[in-house]
């Protein structure tokens, strides 16, 4: 077991962990945080989309340990108590969620687009979004709302 | 699916790491975007896991005389928007672009890309391509090897067992492209072409034509007694074995070889 | 003014936004045991020895194999003509036939040491020769069930082909269509949960699209009364018709009565891969005969589909592909024939069409070829054979019952808004042009089937002593946003503003009965029983109004915008719901606002036209779709928002079945794209923005107008883009390319053209 502390949506956390638990499974299982999701076994999917000290990172990608030190933000560290975060409500107006399953993985690769790229092209909207797969929506209203929180200043 | 269990050490130095991969079936971990996939897979059962992630002093992109150093845990997505790489060697930012997707690129290492030798890599192409230094240290001490001997075989490198990939080291390179076609966007190259004028000559690799990135030599062969891009791109698959797979015949490569070449040299 | 229509944003969307879904892996439950499946890696194999012992020497596990599963065979399902024998072990015993078959279960404390476990259970395989694809099976070198002397699953349509329907054409053209064996891929693995309560009730939480219906197999396969047992679906990420019961969730339902111990379970992506039934497969195989302006006379449509190594839907689906062959065209003669074959494959079920698209493929590349034969523009030769505007309801040569249409209508739409003459002046230019990147323009005009299976589905609406409502849908969400859209429905019935309107769904405790949802038949079925029951219970809150107020019950009308009911003229006296339930619950009448109705809803039709746009590179045999524009008609559109997504997801299927997706299998039944990696799902990188064309023509077959709209875009855009692809290489030679036609395909067409 190894010793971490990192901090998770502005919480201080202290955990041992087993090297191979990923770190997705950390935040679902240890941290109860089970907004983020596992889609598939090849970090294709990209449902399992987190940011590590500000930057998306597939958390199937991740070992646990890897992120001793590091400052995690999931989905659930989002929205400020009832206010959605402009990303999220990009998304849920312009309808870019059906099934709801990719939905935090597409939010967080996101807001880590904008914090990058804060203009983007619809070519980089979707060229920034190949890691993360949909099967519902087709990505039409993805990319929509992604333009949208663009404008909004997101 | 979950990795089999192993042990894992964070080292704080380059020395210590080396120190630490002295057992048996150890494995160092950089960024983990090509280790993690392969341990979740259960291809590979290591029983240490050597941590260097932490390692910042190796990551770092600097001018070293006509060289430019970058540090083997220099992240992609820190390759692709580099200054100094965008004026003097634009290639590798170009390359780096295509390697997985963003969140692949954020943790993903030059050095980890390197030593993983995947067959497909873009960048191992590239390393080639420009006659690349990769210096590694070992118990021995640090040894600098040429790319031409670096990759020795799918996911084999010329690196011994408790070697570590310190610095890759490229010439400056002003004119240089990179092409890949690959299925999808986020996918490996089904074939890429690497063409670089290096020290005056132009200098043309390939991705996914071999067990290795290859340099196409027929090509280079012809272009340095004056051949034009077309008659220089008919010997792309010279020398070469392209693999058959979902994604591509073998003659399909062969032929995609020929055509990237052409449009590659076209650009130069 | 009606809230139907309009662009309402959906109201679930917060939990799903914050990360709260409440998938079944989500869900909480103490005490669970994690079950983890071995499976096959053979494709055909005897089994002899399990040899559990280095699994269970792990802490905390234990090991079952088929020995000790003391079940009766898993289908085939009811259909005529399918042979018991065939029937699946829910675990297999003797033989193991595709890749993934389950042959022993870990039980464990948790996901890791299962996977732990399951990798020391030592199977001893014997393989036996496997069959892969029709052509093979049909041989019968290779039983898969030797019993029954046959690899024939069933045989549909007509049972001799008539030698003299083609007698009288001018012209006669044939050819094949491979509608690749596809993966359903929802983003949500399957995922399970069981546990026995201390009365000996089961709970099964499942991942699925019907809870009633599992209900009712889990019941017949464990011997129990369905009274038993309690299926709840919660939140499902995605089904596209695959998440239906199958071994695996009667298996954890199994596993949670033998140990007495919560048990759950949810797949890896690999194993969804192998073991979650996969879709399309048919080789189709057309004839069609015309006069020299094209009228066609007669069109032949063979049928080989692949079902997989158990008959199941796969085996079903083949008789609406011959249902649908006469497409939107008046044909005149139709024969429609297939042959279901068995192979060492995963078995074949519904996916996202179910049988339709594969329809719409082979008579539109039959009409392509027609017209490329007779040198017709495609849209014209098209023109000359659409079943006409005013000639509906109609029956086709193949059976099918056409509600309404307007064929010709959609492929205006859609040419307009594709702005065909221009497209085809670029192509033109081009052309003359000769340079690497060609333009090719594919049309697909399209109809389908909706609820074909004449379902009924289930709605209740009753009243709450705050005077809001409770909707129970039998309907079942899995992603398609029925807590708007059925909320909408009653909304606009009850004069309740949606926030006031609970929808219940999912739990076969708290609804009574249900379907679920595929075969694109919620909202017309379930959408219009809820409607039938929301008008009841506004007819009976009149009655009780008129109790109250002393007035005539013909007098009392409901004013929606206020949610109140009132004498007509005397609005001062009316009563709000929220008044008159609570008057009703003091009475003791509040049980009186409330109305069940169980809609059964005849098939509809939706139809359109689709125009693919896609640029060629002729050196690197790359195809890039520059433009998909999509004229769908669903009928009426409760909610155009959601209808556009719908569209949207659907288009982006079919897209894929045409330039990437293909599920393959090397010559010994190992499956070649069993990861994400090989599997070719196309990402937001790989795919255009869509252009949706809204078309509303309604049909008499309901209360609502509403045809199902969830498959349409998948049926349309397929052809559209193979035509377009085919189109674009039509100077080259090139008559005909395979799906997926981008790359490698592309190449061996264009070589073969060059020989």
């Amino acid at each position: 077991m190894t010793r971490i502390s990192l901090t998770v949506n502005g919480e201080s956390h202290e955990a041992e962990v087993e090297p191979r638990q990923l770190l997705v499974y950390f935040l679902r299982e240890e941290l109860g945080l089970k907004g983020t999701n596992v889609g598939c076994d090849t970090s294709s999917c990209g449902a399992c989309t987190v940011l590590v000290d500000g930057e998306s990172v597939k958390s199937c990608n991740q070992l646990a340990v890897q992120a001793d030190g590091c400052e995690v933000t999931t989905i659930e560290g989002l929205a400020q108590g009832d206010e959605l975060h402009p990303v999220q409500q990009a998304f849920h107006e312009q309808h870019a969620l059906q099934c709801g399953y990719c939905t935090p993985g597409f939010v967080m690769a996101s807001v880590s687009l904008l914090a990058e790229n804060p203009d983007p092209s619809e070519a980089e909207i979707r060229g920034a979004l190949e890691g993360n797969l949909c099967r519902c929506t087709g990505y039409h209203n993805i990319v929509e709302a992604v333009r949208a929180a663009a404008r909004a200043g997101a | 699916m979950i990795p089999a269990a192993f042990d894992y050490e964070r080292a704080g130095s380059v020395d210590e790491a080396v120190e630490l991969l002295a057992g048996e079936d150890t494995k160092l971990l950089a960024g983990g975007q090509s280790l993690i996939p392969v341990l979740r897979l259960r291809f590979a059962r290591p029983s240490l896991l050597v941590d260097v992630g932490r390692l910042d002093e190796l990551r770092y992109v600097r001018e070293d005389g006509d060289r430019i150093a970058i540090g083997a845990l220099t992240r992609h997505a820190e390759l692709v928007r580099d200054p100094v790489l965008a004026q003097r060697c634009p290639i590798i930012p170009q390359a780096a672009r295509h390697i997985g997707d963003p969140q692949v690129r954020h943790r993903g290492t030059i050095g980890g890309s390197a030593a993983h030798a995947d067959p497909a890599s873009d960048l191992s192409t590239i390393l080639l391509t420009l006659d690349a230094e990769l210096v590694a240290r070992g118990p021995g001490g640090e040894r600098t090897i040429a790319a031409a001997e670096f990759f020795t075989g799918p996911f084999e490198t010329a690196l011994g067992p408790q070697e570590m990939l310190t610095e890759v080291r490229v010439p400056a390179v002003e004119t240089g492209t990179y092409l890949k076609l690959a299925r999808r966007s986020a996918d490996w190259a089904t074939v890429g072409v690497a063409a670089a004028r290096v020290d005056g000559r132009v200098q043309v690799g390939l991705t996914s034509m071999g067990m290795t990135p290859l340099r196409a030599r027929g090509v280079e062969e012809s272009l340095a007694g004056g051949g034009s891009p077309a008659d220089a791109a008919a010997r792309a698959a010279e020398g070469t074995d392209p693999p058959g797979d979902v994604s591509a015949s073998s003659e399909y490569r062969a032929h995609l070889a020929q055509v990237l070449v052409r449009r590659a040299l076209e650009q130069l | 003014m009606s809230i139907l229509g309009n662009r309402v944003l959906r109201t679930e969307d917060g939990r799903f936004l914050r990360g709260a879904g409440q998938y079944v892996e989500n869900l909480p439950l103490d005490g669970a045991l994690t079950a983890t499946f071995v499976r096959s890696p053979f494709a055909h194999a005897r089994i002899g020895e399990i040899d559990v012992s280095a699994a269970e020497a792990l802490p905390n596990v234990q090991v079952l194999t088929g020995a000790d599963v003391d079940l009766g065979l898993f289908g085939p399902p009811p259909f005529p003509g399918l042979d018991a024998a065939m029937g699946r072990p829910v675990m297999a015993t003797d033989t193991v036939r595709f890749v993934g078959e389950i042959v022993a279960v870990v039980l464990s404390e948790g996901r890791a040491a299962g996977a732990d476990a399951a990798e020391l259970v030592a199977v001893d395989y014997d393989p036996l020769p496997a069959i892969v694809g029709p052509a093979e099976s049909a041989k019968e070198e290779v039983l898969l069930f030797p019993g029954s002397g046959t690899n024939v699953a069933a045989r549909g349509g007509a049972p001799e082909l008539d030698p003299t329907l083609f007698d009288g054409c001018d012209v006669v053209v044939s050819g094949t269509v491979t509608s690749q064996r596809m993966a359903a891929c929802p983003l949500e693995p399957r995922s399970a949960a069981a546990e026995v309560g201390p009365d000996g009730r089961i709970t099964a939480w499942l991942s699925t699209q019907t809870p009633h219906q599992d209900r009712l197999v889990l019941a017949g396969t464990l011997g129990l009364d369905p009274a038993q047992i309690r299926v709840i679906g919660p939140d499902v990420g995605g089904g596209f018709g695959a998440k239906m019961v199958s071994v695996e969730e009667i298996l954890v339902v199994w596993l949670a009565r033998r140990t007495g111990r919560p048990v759950r379970w949810t797949e890896t992506r690999s194993e969804s891969m192998v073991g979650l039934n996969h879709g399309r497969a048919q080789e189709l195989t057309f004839t069609i005969g015309s006069d020299r302006d094209g009228k066609v006379a007669a069109f032949r449509l063979e049928i080989r589909a692949d079902v997989g190594a158990y008959p199941g839907l796969g085996a079903f689906l083949p008789n609406l592909t011959g249902l649908m062959s006469s497409g939107v065209y008046a044909f005149p003669a139709i024969e429609a024939s297939s042959v279901a074959y068995l192979t060492n494959t995963t078995p074949i079920a519904a996916f996202r069409g179910a049988g339709r698209p594969e329809a719409t493929q082979a008579v539109e590349r039959a009409m392509d070829t027609l017209a490329a034969e007779l040198e017709l523009d495609p849209a014209e030769l098209r023109r000359r054979n659409f079943i006409p505007k005013d000639a509906f309801p109609y029956t086709t040569a193949s059976h099918a019952p056409y509600d309404s249409g307007d064929y010709e209508g959609a492929l205006d739409l859609a040419l307009r808004a594709a702005g065909y003459d221009d497209l085809r002046a670029e192509q033109a230019r081009r052309r003359e042009q000769g340079g690497p990147k060609q333009l090719g323009i594919g049309i697909s005009t399209y109809v389908e089937i909706t609820n074909g299976v004449d379902e009924t589905e289930f709605g209740e609406v009753e009243i709450t002593a705050d005077g809001g409502a409770v909707l129970r849908t039998g309907s079942f969400s899995h992603g398609q946003g029925h807590e708007t859209t059925f909320a909408m429905v009653a909304a606009e019935q009850l004069g309740l503003p949606l926030e006031r309107i609970t929808v219940v769904k999912g739990d076969t405790d708290a609804v009574a009965a249900g379907t679920g949802t595929y075969g694109s038949k919620s909202l017309q079925i379930g959408g219009s029983a809820a409607r039938l029951a929301s008008a009841e219970v506004v007819d009976r809150a009149k009655k009780l109004t008129a109790d109250y107020l002393e007035a005539a019950e013909s007098d009392i009308v409901l004013d929606p915008a206020l949610g109140a009911f009132h004498p007509a003229g005397s609005p001062a006296q009316a009563l709000t719901w929220e008044e008159l339930a609570s008057r009703a619950a003091a009475d003791g009448q509040l049980a009186e606002l409330r109305a069940v109705h169980e809609f059964k809803g005849a098939p509809t039709f939706p139809f359109g036209a689709h125009v693919a746009v896609v640029e060629v590179d002729v050196e690197t045999a790359q195809v890039e779709l520059l433009r998909l524009v999509a004229v769908d008609d669903a009928g009426t559109l409760i909610n155009p928002l959601v209808a556009e997504g719908q569209v949207h997801g659907g288009v982006a299927t079919g897209v894929s079945q045409a330039l990437y997706e293909t599920f393959v299998y090397d010559e010994d039944g190992t499956p070649l794209t069993g990861t994400f990696l090989g599997y070719a799902f196309p990402s937001a990188a790989d795919l255009p923005s869509w252009e949706v064309v809204e078309m509303v023509t309604p049909t008499p077959r309901n209360p609502l107008g509403a045809k199902g709209i969830g498959e349409s875009g998948t049926i349309g855009s397929t052809p559209a883009v193979q035509g377009a692809v085919i189109d674009a290489l039509a100077p080259y030679g090139v008559r005909h390319v395979e799906m997926p036609v981008n790359g490698e395909n592309v190449f061996r067409a264009l070589q073969e053209a060059k020989a």
